[in-house]
Protein backbone atom coordinates (compact mmCIF):
# COMPACT_ATOMS: atom_id res chain seq x y z
CA UNK A 1 0.00 0.00 0.00
CA UNK A 2 1.36 3.08 -0.64
CA UNK A 3 2.60 5.36 2.26
CA UNK A 4 0.49 8.40 1.29
CA UNK A 5 -2.94 6.59 1.86
CA UNK A 6 -3.41 7.36 5.13
CA UNK A 7 -3.37 11.41 4.20
CA UNK A 8 -5.80 10.85 1.77
CA UNK A 9 -7.83 9.03 4.23
CA UNK A 10 -7.42 11.82 6.54
CA UNK A 11 -8.14 14.62 4.07
CA UNK A 12 -11.25 12.34 3.24
CA UNK A 13 -12.13 12.69 7.17
CA UNK A 14 -11.08 16.05 7.71
CA UNK A 15 -13.78 17.35 4.55
CA UNK A 16 -16.60 15.58 5.72
CA UNK A 17 -16.09 16.93 9.51
CA UNK A 18 -16.02 20.18 7.55
CA UNK A 19 -18.87 19.96 5.72
CA UNK A 20 -20.84 18.46 8.86
CA UNK A 21 -19.34 21.71 10.62
CA UNK A 22 -20.54 24.02 7.80
CA UNK A 23 -23.67 22.50 6.01
CA UNK A 24 -26.31 21.60 9.11
CA UNK A 25 -28.58 19.79 6.58
CA UNK A 26 -25.86 17.11 6.12
CA UNK A 27 -25.44 16.51 9.89
CA UNK A 28 -28.12 13.68 9.65
CA UNK A 29 -25.67 11.26 7.78
CA UNK A 30 -22.01 12.55 7.50
CA UNK A 31 -20.97 11.35 11.24
CA UNK A 32 -22.36 7.98 9.66
CA UNK A 33 -19.90 8.20 6.96
CA UNK A 34 -17.26 9.11 9.54
CA UNK A 35 -18.30 6.25 11.95
CA UNK A 36 -17.97 3.82 9.03
CA UNK A 37 -14.66 4.90 7.67
CA UNK A 38 -13.63 4.69 11.44
CA UNK A 39 -14.45 1.07 11.27
CA UNK A 40 -13.47 0.56 8.41
CA UNK A 41 -10.18 1.65 9.61
CA UNK A 42 -9.96 0.20 12.71
CA UNK A 43 -10.64 -3.04 11.49
CA UNK A 44 -7.52 -3.08 9.19
CA UNK A 45 -5.43 -1.70 12.00
CA UNK A 46 -4.93 -4.31 13.88
CA UNK A 47 -2.95 -5.97 10.61
CA UNK A 48 -0.69 -2.81 10.15
CA UNK A 49 0.61 -2.42 13.32
CA UNK A 50 0.99 -5.84 14.34
CA UNK A 51 2.08 -7.80 11.36
CA UNK A 52 2.95 -5.22 8.56
CA UNK A 53 5.00 -2.51 10.59
CA UNK A 54 8.80 -3.65 11.01
CA UNK A 55 9.99 -4.28 14.42
CA UNK A 56 11.62 -1.11 15.79
CA UNK A 57 15.53 -1.73 16.51
CA UNK A 58 15.72 -1.23 20.50
CA UNK A 59 12.49 -2.14 21.58
CA UNK A 60 11.28 -5.01 19.25
CA UNK A 61 7.63 -6.02 19.17
CA UNK A 62 6.98 -3.77 22.28
CA UNK A 63 6.93 -0.46 20.54
CA UNK A 64 3.49 -1.26 18.46
CA UNK A 65 1.35 -0.27 21.60
CA UNK A 66 2.94 3.32 19.87
CA UNK A 67 -0.02 3.11 17.64
CA UNK A 68 -2.40 3.63 20.44
CA UNK A 69 -0.68 5.53 22.67
CA UNK A 70 0.29 8.38 20.48
CA UNK A 71 -3.08 8.75 18.87
CA UNK A 72 -4.85 8.50 21.65
CA UNK A 73 -2.81 11.48 23.42
CA UNK A 74 -3.18 13.14 20.12
CA UNK A 75 -7.08 13.34 20.64
CA UNK A 76 -6.75 14.43 24.03
CA UNK A 77 -4.91 17.28 23.45
CA UNK A 78 -7.22 18.17 20.33
CA UNK A 79 -10.63 17.79 22.20
CA UNK A 80 -8.82 19.81 25.28
CA UNK A 81 -8.10 22.57 22.35
CA UNK A 82 -11.85 22.76 21.53
CA UNK A 83 -12.52 23.02 24.94
CA UNK A 84 -10.21 25.96 25.42
CA UNK A 85 -11.51 27.48 22.10
CA UNK A 86 -15.55 27.26 23.24
CA UNK A 87 -14.21 28.30 26.55
CA UNK A 88 -13.29 31.63 24.80
CA UNK A 89 -16.13 31.70 22.12
CA UNK A 90 -18.40 30.96 24.94
CA UNK A 91 -16.85 33.99 26.66
CA UNK A 92 -17.08 36.07 23.56
CA UNK A 93 -20.40 35.27 22.60
CA UNK A 94 -22.94 33.70 24.66
CA UNK A 95 -24.27 30.24 23.07
CA UNK A 96 -25.62 27.34 24.57
CA UNK A 97 -23.68 25.76 21.23
CA UNK A 98 -20.46 26.18 22.58
CA UNK A 99 -20.78 25.80 26.04
CA UNK A 100 -21.90 22.29 24.95
CA UNK A 101 -19.50 21.80 22.58
CA UNK A 102 -16.58 22.42 25.84
CA UNK A 103 -18.50 20.52 27.98
CA UNK A 104 -18.27 17.33 25.46
CA UNK A 105 -14.87 18.31 23.84
CA UNK A 106 -13.78 18.13 27.87
CA UNK A 107 -15.44 14.58 28.76
CA UNK A 108 -13.73 12.79 25.52
CA UNK A 109 -10.70 14.38 26.41
CA UNK A 110 -10.17 13.16 29.86
CA UNK A 111 -11.09 9.88 28.07
CA UNK A 112 -8.75 9.66 25.67
CA UNK A 113 -5.92 11.39 27.95
CA UNK A 114 -6.76 8.80 30.81
CA UNK A 115 -6.20 6.35 28.53
CA UNK A 116 -3.51 7.36 26.47
CA UNK A 117 -1.78 7.51 29.79
CA UNK A 118 -2.37 4.04 31.44
CA UNK A 119 -1.10 2.73 27.52
CA UNK A 120 1.97 4.95 28.45
CA UNK A 121 2.46 3.43 31.68
CA UNK A 122 2.17 -0.39 30.23
CA UNK A 123 4.50 0.87 27.67
CA UNK A 124 7.17 2.27 30.64
CA UNK A 125 7.06 -1.33 32.35
CA UNK A 126 9.24 -3.50 29.86
CA UNK A 127 10.96 -0.15 28.32
CA UNK A 128 11.65 2.03 31.54
CA UNK A 129 11.59 -0.61 33.64
CA UNK A 130 8.56 1.02 35.75
CA UNK A 131 5.20 1.97 35.25
CA UNK A 132 5.51 5.83 36.00
CA UNK A 133 8.34 8.32 37.29
CA UNK A 134 7.99 11.65 38.33
CA UNK A 135 9.29 13.16 34.97
CA UNK A 136 7.98 16.38 33.63
CA UNK A 137 5.94 14.99 30.52
CA UNK A 138 4.28 12.17 33.21
CA UNK A 139 3.48 15.16 35.75
CA UNK A 140 2.31 17.56 33.24
CA UNK A 141 -0.02 14.99 31.88
CA UNK A 142 -1.16 13.90 35.49
CA UNK A 143 -1.56 17.17 36.54
CA UNK A 144 -3.29 17.98 33.22
CA UNK A 145 -5.83 14.94 33.71
CA UNK A 146 -6.42 15.84 37.41
CA UNK A 147 -7.26 19.53 36.22
CA UNK A 148 -10.04 18.34 33.42
CA UNK A 149 -11.57 16.27 36.09
CA UNK A 150 -11.47 19.42 38.33
CA UNK A 151 -13.43 21.18 35.38
CA UNK A 152 -16.09 18.50 34.80
CA UNK A 153 -16.41 17.81 38.80
CA UNK A 154 -17.15 21.69 38.91
CA UNK A 155 -19.52 21.86 35.80
CA UNK A 156 -21.60 18.96 37.98
CA UNK A 157 -21.43 21.00 41.02
CA UNK A 158 -23.11 24.39 39.57
CA UNK A 159 -26.83 24.19 39.48
CA UNK A 160 -27.50 27.87 37.42
CA UNK A 161 -27.00 27.16 33.37
CA UNK A 162 -25.33 30.02 32.90
CA UNK A 163 -23.42 30.24 35.90
CA UNK A 164 -22.11 26.82 35.07
CA UNK A 165 -21.29 28.13 31.33
CA UNK A 166 -19.38 31.00 32.60
CA UNK A 167 -17.64 29.43 35.35
CA UNK A 168 -16.67 26.40 33.43
CA UNK A 169 -15.41 28.57 30.32
CA UNK A 170 -13.13 30.82 32.82
CA UNK A 171 -11.97 27.70 34.38
CA UNK A 172 -11.46 26.36 30.86
CA UNK A 173 -9.44 28.83 29.72
CA UNK A 174 -6.68 28.87 32.76
CA UNK A 175 -6.99 24.77 32.32
CA UNK A 176 -5.14 25.09 28.92
CA UNK A 177 -1.93 27.10 30.32
CA UNK A 178 -1.25 23.46 31.22
CA UNK A 179 -1.43 21.94 27.37
CA UNK A 180 1.65 23.74 25.70
CA UNK A 181 3.46 23.55 28.93
CA UNK A 182 2.42 19.25 28.76
CA UNK A 183 3.35 19.42 24.43
CA UNK A 184 6.92 20.95 25.15
CA UNK A 185 7.52 19.77 27.98
CA UNK A 186 9.95 17.14 26.45
CA UNK A 187 11.71 19.56 24.61
CA UNK A 188 12.19 22.46 27.54
CA UNK A 189 13.35 19.71 30.17
CA UNK A 190 15.68 16.47 30.14
CA UNK A 191 12.47 13.81 30.37
CA UNK A 192 12.46 10.24 30.10
CA UNK A 193 10.42 10.84 27.69
CA UNK A 194 11.31 10.45 23.93
CA UNK A 195 10.89 14.25 22.38
CA UNK A 196 8.70 14.20 19.38
CA UNK A 197 9.57 12.44 16.45
CA UNK A 198 9.50 13.63 13.02
CA UNK A 199 8.46 11.91 10.05
CA UNK A 200 11.88 12.20 8.62
CA UNK A 201 13.61 10.64 10.94
CA UNK A 202 11.09 7.53 11.33
CA UNK A 203 10.41 4.37 9.32
CA UNK A 204 8.01 5.62 6.33
CA UNK A 205 6.02 2.31 7.17
CA UNK A 206 5.87 3.33 10.38
CA UNK A 207 4.89 6.74 9.99
CA UNK A 208 2.19 5.58 7.59
CA UNK A 209 0.48 3.19 10.20
CA UNK A 210 0.94 5.89 12.66
CA UNK A 211 -1.08 8.19 10.69
CA UNK A 212 -3.22 5.33 9.73
CA UNK A 213 -4.37 5.08 13.34
CA UNK A 214 -4.11 8.40 14.48
CA UNK A 215 -7.06 8.83 11.10
CA UNK A 216 -9.23 5.87 12.74
CA UNK A 217 -9.07 7.45 15.86
CA UNK A 218 -10.00 11.23 14.30
CA UNK A 219 -12.91 9.71 13.41
CA UNK A 220 -13.86 8.50 16.77
CA UNK A 221 -12.85 11.72 18.56
CA UNK A 222 -15.59 13.22 15.64
CA UNK A 223 -18.12 10.25 16.62
CA UNK A 224 -17.83 11.21 20.40
CA UNK A 225 -17.99 14.40 20.48
CA UNK A 226 -20.63 14.68 18.32
CA UNK A 227 -23.34 12.37 20.25
CA UNK A 228 -21.86 13.65 23.86
CA UNK A 229 -22.46 17.54 22.57
CA UNK A 230 -25.87 16.16 21.12
CA UNK A 231 -26.51 14.85 24.44
CA UNK A 232 -25.27 17.99 26.66
CA UNK A 233 -27.34 20.37 24.26
CA UNK A 234 -30.65 18.30 24.72
CA UNK A 235 -29.91 18.97 28.68
CA UNK A 236 -29.43 22.60 28.46
CA UNK A 237 -32.64 23.20 26.61
CA UNK A 238 -34.26 20.87 29.50
CA UNK A 239 -32.79 23.28 31.75
CA UNK A 240 -33.77 26.41 30.86
CA UNK A 241 -36.63 25.55 29.22
CA UNK A 242 -40.07 26.78 30.86
CA UNK A 243 -42.11 24.17 32.02
CA UNK A 244 -45.23 24.23 30.04
CA UNK A 245 -47.59 22.85 32.47
CA UNK A 246 -47.11 26.48 34.06
CA UNK A 247 -49.44 29.58 33.45
CA UNK A 248 -47.26 32.22 31.22
CA UNK A 249 -45.29 34.13 33.28
CA UNK A 250 -46.87 37.35 34.70
CA UNK A 251 -44.98 41.02 35.46
CA UNK A 252 -46.17 41.06 38.79
CA UNK A 253 -45.64 37.86 39.48
CA UNK A 254 -41.59 38.60 39.33
CA UNK B 1 1.27 17.03 62.27
CA UNK B 2 3.87 15.86 59.58
CA UNK B 3 6.17 15.37 62.50
CA UNK B 4 4.06 12.61 64.16
CA UNK B 5 3.10 11.09 60.79
CA UNK B 6 6.46 10.49 59.40
CA UNK B 7 8.37 9.94 62.72
CA UNK B 8 10.62 11.74 64.52
CA UNK B 9 14.19 11.48 62.40
CA UNK B 10 15.48 14.84 62.87
CA UNK B 11 17.56 14.88 59.29
CA UNK B 12 14.76 13.37 57.36
CA UNK B 13 13.05 16.16 58.65
CA UNK B 14 15.32 19.07 58.26
CA UNK B 15 15.49 17.95 54.75
CA UNK B 16 11.82 18.10 54.50
CA UNK B 17 11.57 21.21 55.99
CA UNK B 18 10.61 23.46 53.23
CA UNK B 19 8.13 20.90 51.66
CA UNK B 20 5.59 21.04 55.12
CA UNK B 21 6.15 24.54 55.30
CA UNK B 22 4.89 24.84 51.90
CA UNK B 23 2.16 22.34 52.72
CA UNK B 24 1.18 24.19 55.78
CA UNK B 25 0.54 27.00 53.58
CA UNK B 26 -0.96 25.73 50.99
CA UNK B 27 -3.99 23.72 53.09
CA UNK B 28 -4.32 27.18 54.95
CA UNK B 29 -4.78 28.85 52.19
CA UNK B 30 -7.49 27.00 50.78
CA UNK B 31 -9.07 28.06 54.54
CA UNK B 32 -8.60 31.81 53.95
CA UNK B 33 -9.45 31.88 50.48
CA UNK B 34 -12.56 30.01 50.95
CA UNK B 35 -13.17 32.68 53.92
CA UNK B 36 -12.51 36.10 51.58
CA UNK B 37 -15.86 34.83 49.56
CA UNK B 38 -17.67 33.55 51.98
CA UNK B 39 -18.17 36.93 53.99
CA UNK B 40 -18.78 38.46 50.72
CA UNK B 41 -21.75 36.27 49.56
CA UNK B 42 -23.01 35.68 52.93
CA UNK B 43 -23.72 39.48 53.36
CA UNK B 44 -24.14 40.42 49.89
CA UNK B 45 -21.16 42.80 50.25
CA UNK B 46 -19.86 41.61 46.67
CA UNK B 47 -23.01 42.85 44.97
CA UNK B 48 -22.25 46.13 46.75
CA UNK B 49 -18.72 46.46 45.23
CA UNK B 50 -20.12 45.77 42.28
CA UNK B 51 -22.33 48.76 42.17
CA UNK B 52 -19.27 51.08 43.20
CA UNK B 53 -18.13 53.13 40.25
CA UNK B 54 -15.47 50.96 40.24
CA UNK B 55 -13.71 48.49 37.66
CA UNK B 56 -14.42 44.93 38.46
CA UNK B 57 -10.88 44.13 37.50
CA UNK B 58 -9.96 46.50 40.34
CA UNK B 59 -11.51 43.82 42.76
CA UNK B 60 -9.78 41.07 41.75
CA UNK B 61 -6.40 43.12 42.26
CA UNK B 62 -7.70 44.34 45.85
CA UNK B 63 -8.97 40.57 46.24
CA UNK B 64 -6.07 38.87 45.64
CA UNK B 65 -3.90 41.60 47.50
CA UNK B 66 -5.89 41.24 50.74
CA UNK B 67 -5.61 37.15 50.42
CA UNK B 68 -1.33 37.47 49.23
CA UNK B 69 -0.76 39.54 52.46
CA UNK B 70 -2.99 37.36 54.45
CA UNK B 71 -1.21 33.93 53.05
CA UNK B 72 2.33 36.01 53.82
CA UNK B 73 1.58 36.94 56.93
CA UNK B 74 0.73 33.92 58.05
CA UNK B 75 3.66 32.13 56.49
CA UNK B 76 5.73 34.79 58.24
CA UNK B 77 4.38 33.51 61.58
CA UNK B 78 4.75 29.77 60.19
CA UNK B 79 8.76 30.38 59.61
CA UNK B 80 10.25 30.39 62.67
CA UNK B 81 7.85 27.48 63.95
CA UNK B 82 8.79 25.93 60.98
CA UNK B 83 12.72 26.70 61.90
CA UNK B 84 12.33 26.02 65.19
CA UNK B 85 10.25 22.36 65.04
CA UNK B 86 12.69 20.96 61.73
CA UNK B 87 15.86 22.48 63.29
CA UNK B 88 16.62 24.31 59.98
CA UNK B 89 19.62 26.34 59.70
CA UNK B 90 19.05 29.56 57.07
CA UNK B 91 22.13 29.61 54.60
CA UNK B 92 21.22 32.14 52.39
CA UNK B 93 19.48 34.15 55.41
CA UNK B 94 16.40 35.12 56.27
CA UNK B 95 15.30 37.78 53.69
CA UNK B 96 15.48 35.65 50.61
CA UNK B 97 13.66 32.99 52.62
CA UNK B 98 10.97 36.31 52.93
CA UNK B 99 11.04 37.09 49.59
CA UNK B 100 10.24 33.30 48.06
CA UNK B 101 7.08 33.20 50.91
CA UNK B 102 5.79 36.74 49.26
CA UNK B 103 6.07 35.30 45.39
CA UNK B 104 4.65 32.44 47.02
CA UNK B 105 1.75 34.21 48.40
CA UNK B 106 1.51 36.20 45.55
CA UNK B 107 1.20 32.92 42.92
CA UNK B 108 -1.17 31.21 45.37
CA UNK B 109 -3.38 34.05 45.49
CA UNK B 110 -3.97 34.99 41.98
CA UNK B 111 -5.74 31.31 40.87
CA UNK B 112 -6.98 30.76 44.38
CA UNK B 113 -9.21 34.56 44.29
CA UNK B 114 -10.80 33.31 40.74
CA UNK B 115 -11.33 30.07 42.10
CA UNK B 116 -12.60 30.98 45.37
CA UNK B 117 -15.23 32.95 43.58
CA UNK B 118 -16.67 30.69 41.74
CA UNK B 119 -16.65 27.71 44.43
CA UNK B 120 -18.26 29.66 47.20
CA UNK B 121 -21.24 30.34 45.05
CA UNK B 122 -21.51 26.53 44.08
CA UNK B 123 -22.51 23.58 46.29
CA UNK B 124 -20.23 21.82 48.12
CA UNK B 125 -17.65 24.53 48.02
CA UNK B 126 -15.52 23.74 50.61
CA UNK B 127 -14.73 20.60 48.39
CA UNK B 128 -14.41 22.19 45.07
CA UNK B 129 -11.91 24.88 46.07
CA UNK B 130 -8.58 22.64 46.82
CA UNK B 131 -10.03 20.27 44.02
CA UNK B 132 -9.89 23.28 41.23
CA UNK B 133 -7.07 24.82 42.88
CA UNK B 134 -4.31 22.36 43.87
CA UNK B 135 -3.59 20.87 40.38
CA UNK B 136 -3.10 24.84 39.31
CA UNK B 137 -0.80 25.51 41.72
CA UNK B 138 1.55 22.46 41.43
CA UNK B 139 4.19 23.78 39.41
CA UNK B 140 4.13 26.90 42.04
CA UNK B 141 4.12 24.75 44.93
CA UNK B 142 7.26 23.05 43.03
CA UNK B 143 9.13 26.34 42.66
CA UNK B 144 8.21 27.37 46.15
CA UNK B 145 9.88 24.22 47.99
CA UNK B 146 12.37 23.54 45.61
CA UNK B 147 13.62 27.30 46.10
CA UNK B 148 13.06 27.41 50.01
CA UNK B 149 14.91 24.21 50.70
CA UNK B 150 18.09 26.03 48.48
CA UNK B 151 17.46 28.93 50.60
CA UNK B 152 17.91 26.63 53.34
CA UNK B 153 20.35 24.48 52.68
CA UNK B 154 22.62 26.55 50.35
CA UNK B 155 22.54 26.88 46.18
CA UNK B 156 26.42 25.68 45.26
CA UNK B 157 24.96 25.06 41.68
CA UNK B 158 22.97 28.32 41.76
CA UNK B 159 19.51 26.69 40.86
CA UNK B 160 18.09 28.99 42.93
CA UNK B 161 17.05 31.81 39.48
CA UNK B 162 15.83 29.50 37.30
CA UNK B 163 13.00 28.03 40.56
CA UNK B 164 12.53 32.01 40.49
CA UNK B 165 11.76 32.33 36.83
CA UNK B 166 9.41 29.64 37.10
CA UNK B 167 7.25 31.59 39.78
CA UNK B 168 7.38 34.62 38.58
CA UNK B 169 6.19 33.03 34.53
CA UNK B 170 3.92 31.56 36.87
CA UNK B 171 2.57 34.77 38.66
CA UNK B 172 2.43 36.60 35.42
CA UNK B 173 0.46 34.34 34.17
CA UNK B 174 -1.98 33.92 36.22
CA UNK B 175 -2.47 37.31 37.17
CA UNK B 176 -2.77 38.03 33.91
CA UNK B 177 -5.80 35.27 33.80
CA UNK B 178 -7.23 36.52 36.42
CA UNK B 179 -7.34 40.71 35.50
CA UNK B 180 -8.93 39.60 32.31
CA UNK B 181 -11.30 36.58 32.77
CA UNK B 182 -12.93 37.67 37.27
CA UNK B 183 -15.23 40.08 35.50
CA UNK B 184 -16.58 37.52 34.25
CA UNK B 185 -17.18 35.29 37.20
CA UNK B 186 -18.30 37.95 39.39
CA UNK B 187 -20.78 39.17 36.73
CA UNK B 188 -24.73 38.34 36.78
CA UNK B 189 -26.86 38.71 34.13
Amino acid sequence: MPHETPLVFLLVVVGLIGVHLFVPKTRGWVWKVVAGIGVVMFAIQPYFALVWAPPEREMGEVYRIIYMHVPQVWMALLALTINAVCSFAYLMKKSWVTDSLAEASAEVGVYFGIVGVTLGAIWAKPTWGVYWDWDPRLTTAAILIVIYTGYLALRGFVEDPEKRATWSAVMGIIAFVDVPILWYSVQWWNSLHQTQSSPKTVDPQMVMVLRWSATAFLCLLFVFIWHRYLAAKETRMKEVALPEALPPARPEAA
Amino acid sequence: MFNFALGPDTALMRAHAAGYLWLGILFSSVLSLGESFRIESENLSLDGLKLAPADARAIFIGKALGNTLMLWLLSLVLLPVTIALFDVKVTLGIPALIGILLIGSLAISAPGTVYAAIASNARARDVLLPLLLFPILIPALLGCVKASALIFEGDPMNQLASWIRLLVAFNVVYWALGFILFPRVIEDD
